[in-house]
This record gives C-alpha cells, sequence and structure tokens, in this order.
C-alpha cells in the first residue's frame, strides 16, 4: 500500500501542475470550491481543517482586498516533508496557491517561509520567475482575462508560535508572533483584517494534484473520514528514515515495517504536539479519526528512556511558548519540573496527579494550539510508561529517599 | 560608535524602508536586513527603525525580543546553530555540542572573542531524518560528525578575507 520513500516516486513527481491549475481555472468559482469540498481534503497541517469549508467562508467574505497565505513555518518537531516539498514540486505549491486566490478572489499570496529554511528562499524565486515568464502568474494567467494573482515570499525569525496562523499573521503585520483570539477567524479578519486563507505547504499541493487526476481518484484513497494519501516524515531509530506517502488509514505497524521500525517500543506521532503510542496500540491507523500527525512520526527504539524524550518536548514548548497566556507559559514550565522531579525520583505520585490536573487545564484554558497541545506527549508517557517512570534512583546515589522533594 | 558608522548604519536603514516599504509590516524584513549585515540590531538601529516607521522604540524592541534570529547584543560573523530537538538529540547531538564547545572553547550561548563565531542550540531544523544537523548562518549540514566541525570551522574563517579560496565559501 505505501507508495514510497524518496520524492522521485511521491504521486507529486507524477502530477502536472500546468494541467492542474489550468483544469481548475476553467471551472466557475462555486465550481472549483465544490469540488475541493466534494475531494473531501482536510488540512494537512495538522489540525485537518476541511479546506472547501475554509475556501467557501473566505470567498463568501466581502472586501476589495483578501489573502491566500501558504503556511511553509514547518516547525513541528519530527516534520521535513513541506521543505522536501517545497525542494521538489515548488511548482504545485504555487499552483496551488493560484488556484485558491481564483476561487476566493483574492489577487496576493504569501509564501511565510521559516527562517531555517532560508537556504530554501533562492531556489522558490526562481521557481516564482519563471511562473511570472510563463504567465503562471501576475497579471494574466493562463490568458484568462482579469485575473491577477502573485506570490511573495516573507521570512520567519526563529519562532515555532508563527506556524498557528494567527501568530503566523501577527508576524506578517511585522508584529510578536503571539496568536490572536479566535473568532475572529482568518478567513474574514485575517491579514490587515482582510479575508484570508491559510493554508499548509502540502494542502496547495494535493489541490493541484485534484485538479489533475480528479475528484474520484482523490477519495478513492484513504478511510471515509480522512481521504487521500498523506506524506509523512519519519525519522527516530529505523533503518529508513525519510519522506513517505501513505494512504490515510495505514496502521503504524504497516509504516513501521516498511521504514524497518518493527522493534520500536514506541511511536511519536505528530511530533511534540502529538501523542506517544506504545508498542501494544501498533494496530490503530494514521488518521484524524484514529492518531491525527501533521506528517511527523519519530520512532523510539527499545533502549530510549520515554523520560528523556518528555524532557526534551517540554524543554521545546518552555522555549517556545509565546509566554502571552499563563496556562501554556507557567503549565510547561510546571511539567518540565514534574519531569525533572521524575529524573531524580522525588515526584510524589499527589504531585503527578496534580500535574495530570494542570495538562487538563492547560488542554482547556490555553489561548492556543500550542498549550492546547504541550500536555499530550507528556499525558501520554505518563499513561502509557507510568511504571518505569515512578521510583526512579538519582544517579549516582545511593539507595536511601533522603532527598525527597515533594 | 563611530560617526561614521553611525551614518552607515542610518544609510542602510533607509534603503532597506526604501526596498520594503514604510508600513508596519515591513518591520521583520527591515529588521532581519540589519541582522544579517550588522549581527545585531542595536539600540541605535532600533531607534532609526522606529523613526522611519513612525513607531515607538519599544514596539520595534518587543519584536526583537521576541524573535531568536534577531540579537540585541552583537552576535558572531557565523552563527552556528545545532539542533536540539529530539531527532538529532537521539542521533547524538551532545557529542557534536561538545566538539563545538571544544573547538571554539565557548559554551552555548556565547560568542568566540575574535567575533568570528557564535554558538547556539535550535530547535528542530527539519532535518530529522539526517541528524545531527546544524546552520551555519543560513547553510545547512546534515550527519554532522566531530571530524566534520573542524572542516566547517575552518570553511568558514577561509571564506573571510585574503585566504578566501572559493566565490562560493564565501558566505553572507
Amino acid at each position: 500500500m505505501i507508495a514510497a520513500n524518496f520524492t522521485g516516486t511521491l504521486t507529486f513527481a507524477s502530477v502536472s501542475a500546468d494541467a492542474g491549475l489550468e483544469r481548475a481555472l476553467q471551472k466557475s468559482r462555486p465550481d472549483l470550491i465544490a469540488d475541493v469540498s466534494a475531494s473531501g481534503l482536510k488540512g494537512r497541517g495538522g489540525a485537518g481543517f476541511p479546506t472547501g469549508v475554509k475556501w467557501n467562508l473566505a470567498a463568501a467574505a466581502r472586501s476589495d482586498v483578501k489573502y491566500v497565505i501558504c503556511n511553509a513555518d514547518e516547525g513541528e518537531p519530527g516534520t521535513f516533508k513541506d521543505r522536501v516539498i517545497l525542494s521538489d514540486h515548488a511548482d504545485l505549491v504555487f499552483a496551488g496557491m493560484t488556484i485558491a486566490g481564483y476561487a476566493i478572489g483574492a489577487t496576493k499570496g504569501i509564501l511565510y517561509l521559516r527562517g531555517e529554511y532560508a537556504y530554501l528562499r533562492a531556489h522558490l524565486e526562481r521557481v516564482l520567475a519563471t511562473r511570472r515568464e510563463r504567465h503562471l502568474l501576475g497579471e494574466v494567467i493562463h490568458g484568462k482575462a482579469g485575473l491577477r494573482f502573485d506570490i511573495q515570499i516573507r521570512l520567519g525569525s526563529g519562532a515555532y508560535v508563527c506556524g498557528e496562523e494567527t501568530a503566523l499573521i501577527e508576524s506578517l503585520e511585522g508584529h510578536r508572533g503571539e496568536p490572536r483570539n479566535r473568532p475572529p477567524f482568518p478567513v474574514d479578519t485575517g491579514l490587515e483584517r482582510r479575508p484570508s486563507v491559510v493554508n499548509n505547504v502540502e494542502t496547495f499541493a494535493w489541490v493541484t494534484s485534484i485538479f489533475d487526476r480528479g475528484v474520484d481518484w482523490f477519495k478513492a484513497i484513504g478511510t471515509g473520514r480522512s481521504v487521500g494519501p498523506k506524506i509523512l516524515s519519519v525519522s527516530g531509530d529505523c533503518a529508513r528514515p525519510g519522506v513517505y506517502e501513505v494512504p490515510f488509514g495505514t496502521t503504524l505497524a504497516a509504516l513501521l515495517e516498511e521504514v524497518g521500525g518493527q522493534d520500536a517500543r514506541a511511536v511519536q506521532v505528530g511530533g511534540a504536539s502529538g501523542i506517544c503510542v506504545p508498542a501494544g496500540e501498533f494496530h490503530r491507523a494514521i488518521a484524524f479519526e484514529d492518531v491525527a500527525t501533521g506528517g511527523s512520526i519519530i520512532v523510539f527504539g527499545e533502549h530510549r528512556d520515554l523520560l528523556h524524550v518528555a524532557r526534551n518536548f517540554l524543554e521545546f514548548f518552555v522555549e517556545e511558548s509565546c509566554g502571552q497566556c499563563t496556562p501554556c507559559r507557567e503549565g510547561t514550565a510546571q511539567l518540565l519540573e514534574g519531569v525533572e522531579l521524575l529524573e531524580r525520583g522525588a515526584c510524589s505520585t499527589a504531585h503527578l496527579a496534580q500535574l495530570t490536573s494542570l495538562c487538563q487545564t492547560m488542554r482547556l484554558a490555553s489561548k492556543c494550539g500550542l498549550g492546547q497541545s504541550a500536555p499530550n506527549a507528556f499525558l501520554s508517557i505518563m499513561q502509557h510508561f507510568h511504571d518505569e517512570l515512578m521510583g526512579r534512583r538519582p544517579e549516582g546515589t545511593l539507595p536511601p529517599a533522603a532527598s525527597v522533594g515533594r | 560608535m563611530l560617526v561614521t558608522d553611525q551614518d552607515r548604519l542610518r544609510q542602510d536603514i533607509g534603503a532597506l524602508v526604501t526596498r520594503h516599504g514604510r508600513g508596519r509590516s515591513s518591520l521583520l524584513p527591515i529588521l532581519q536586513g540589519v541582522q544579517q549585515k550588522y549581527h545585531e540590531v542595536s539600540d541605535l538601529a532600533m531607534q532609526l527603525i522606529a523613526d522611519e516607521l513612525g513607531i515607538h522604540p519599544v514596539e520595534v524592541h518587543s519584536v526583537v525580543s521576541f524573535y531568536s534570529f534577531l540579537d540585541e547584543r552583537p552576535r558572531g560573523r557565523f552563527v552556528i546553530r545545532l539542533c536540539r530537538t529530539i531527532s538529532c538529540d537521539m542521533a547524538d547531538k551532545d557529542r557534536i555540542a561538545q566538539q563545538l564547545a571544544a573547538d571554539l572553547q565557548i559554551a552555548f550561548g556565547e560568542t568566540t572573542s575574535d567575533g568570528l563565531f557564535s554558538l547556539e542550540w535550535a530547535n528542530c531544523l527539519g532535518m530529522c531524518d539526517q541528524g545531527p544537523a546544524m546552520l551555519v548562518n543560513e547553510e545547512i549540514y546534515t550527519r554532522v560528525t566531530p571530524a566534520l566541525v573542524h572542516e566547517v570551522l575552518e570553511r568558514c574563517r577561509r571564506s573571510l578575507g585574503a585566504h578566501a579560496l572559493d566565490v562560493k565559501e564565501v558566505q553572507r
């Protein structure tokens, strides 16, 4: 079932960006959006919001200026598929953005590229320049009168939270990357308070693919609620890490066999903000309705200490929390402190229960997805590997429990 | 700062403003331009940018302090960012960290006394299948070994001044 682990054999390699764009532009706007809706395409950045619904809302919003924004702020730990797509299949992404521009009535597109990927910029600018020369961007696209659309690239400056769409918009506006309250959503109040569609790199590439290959082709792949193929970034303890394309619904066991990670004791699905799935649950499927992922799959081999993994993720969140809301700013620091106590064998069961309760607070009360999902990894590791985390002896000490903290 | 240096900074900021525009949304591209050339965004730079955009310098400072790629203190000519996130961690990034610190004789967060190198941690660089990974300015290095560390540092040194061997080696 699994297609490939090298980008040359991804579906994208055989999709024609030109044909996809041309077929999409032949349709009326409502028909085009209806096709996107009918395809069942959901956002590939991780949240899984139906793309057709998003486009419909932005199309319906009244404004003389609208924006199409490509979220290329790929910062989720363990995710690198957008980098590969931008390196090898940028035309599909730009064509998808152009299709979105036509669909919602936007003339401006912006690709927000994370600062860590600045080395991709020259390549992407060349692709854009070629598309302008070929009249696939600019004043008249594909000879279609009245259709204008152009794309500019903006760089991030090293902030994970800017992958959150409203933080990304704040950043584009020249502010700190602090998420906004939602609603209002970007589809009506986005960049410069104008209606804006923000989609992930991979989502735009699939849009172009859908118009090249057809809605039926796309719908035939995947599960009922998670349609189409998904590009995964696989890393960690496996023989063949890299980029893979799988149909939604693929089990973790099948994926691990393909990548040479059968001996794994656990797999982190969805990056630092995702969940840790233990070996006993490898029958679970990669899908929005089971274990969802924006593309990050990290394999943990037999010898890995999952408390160390939890520490690494929490250090990440402590650093990357924007600090705007209390549950996230303080919660991540408290959880990290909890991990430190566990490492020293100094975390009481009562304190651990309090931390678990704090996790629920963070999920409910944090302002954006960062804080809401920051406790996921900690919680799932606590849940599945509880026995090996409690009662540790501090490194290099003798048995007596003289140094117990809380 | 010498008056001539101040003038140079003022000119550079003026040019960046002309290129990106005077609107608030130009702030990040302008700051990125200053950072790239001066390896810091100094107090004076923040004041000058604020004047150009018609905003309070505190606004500029709030943005500079938010983003990890913008620095209020001078960074080295070459900023080395070693990825510390889980996949690179599992690929033994600690050994690379150790070797970098040993070769440069500085700790993470510090800059060498000659102002050439700064050592920083980075969160996920998106090279998880090829770790350990590090960025040197805008250039990415993957599957870094302790031996490669020395080679990369030498390449940086050679790229400066009369000893530059190859135009391609000269980094921005």
